[in-house]
């Protein structure tokens, strides 16, 4: 009965736990509790597949974007040939 | 039909991720493609005066970088090597010694098909980041694309991680509802 106790959980953990191991930040305790959870509550089953599946698309389009450093310098540029287009 | 306004102010913020992949997917090179990038946006701003109004921002911006990518492949292309057949021998050393068969290109890997649906679901994926709140828009970007820590984006954007998960949840369940209506 304690274990039960202790596997329930509120939807708001169970999205929680869910987001997180979208980023393999959720304990392996973590992801039972989800499973279990799932197994009676269908909006937080929804919620995991639709969740799951960004998560692949995301992967399978293989988008990517500059990193911080490089965005900066770019930016750095362009403010300064904006000015100068200004000044002109 | 309103017409549309250039804000060059706000391009960077706006288009540089979309541009960016746009870029990487046709040069495969991540120097090149910021190189790409840049110009387009100097061009842009360059031009400004040609631009009528009928198109929007980002697809007047996606003109210009056409014609930079194109530009690029003839630059490229216009040296005397231009004829040579290139065989690039396998230097690398952690495959040396490998059976040949472990270099032939797997017939299973992407085609030209699955590059062009990659690139279409990339953009369904940039049109529906952009439709989120600024806010949520960057953290998601930073935590699902570029894959920074947690710590790292709560302590760049002064936030405290539970905040951090909560503007997660809400950008996925928007970004997962907006991909329902324009991908599947």
């Amino acid at each position: 009965m304690k274990m039960k106790l202790k596997i329930m959980m509120p939807c708001s953990e169970a999205a929680h736990i869910c987001d997180k191991s979208q980023y393999n930040e959720s304990s392996v305790w973590e992801k039972i509790k989800l499973h279990a959870h799932i197994l009676y509550c269908l909006t937080c089953s929804n919620y995991v597949k639709a969740n799951n599946k960004l998560s692949l698309l995301i992967k399978k389009s293989q988008i990517t974007c500059l990193d911080k450093k490089n965005k900066e310098s770019l930016k750095i540029n362009f403010q300064k040939a904006l000015k100068d287009a200004e000044i002109k | 039909m309103p017409k549309h306004v250039l804000n060059p102010n706000k391009w960077i913020d706006l288009y540089i991720d979309y541009l960016f992949n746009y870029t990487i997917s046709r040069v495969n090179n991540r120097d090149i493609a910021q190189d790409l990038v840049q110009e387009t946006f100097l061009a842009g701003l360059k031009s400004m005066k040609n631009f009528k109004g009928e198109a929007t921002e980002r697809t007047w911006l996606i003109s210009i970088l056409k014609r930079k990518i194109i530009d690029y492949y003839r630059k490229i292309n216009s040296n005397k090597g231009k004829a040579e057949v290139r065989i690039t021998s396998n230097n690398d050393t952690e495959t040396e010694g490998d059976w040949l068969q472990n270099r032939v290109a797997d017939p299973f890997d992407k085609t030209a098909e699955d590059t062009l649906q990659n690139e279409e679901l990339g953009n369904a994926i940039f049109n529906c980041l952009s439709k989120l709140p600024k806010k949520q828009a960057k953290i998601f970007r930073m935590k699902t694309i570029e894959g920074i820590e947690t710590e790292d984006i709560c302590n760049e954007l002064e936030i405290t991680p539970s905040n951090l998960w909560v503007i997660i949840h809400r950008a996925r369940t928007a970004m997962a509802l907006c991909l329902k209506e324009n991908w599947f």
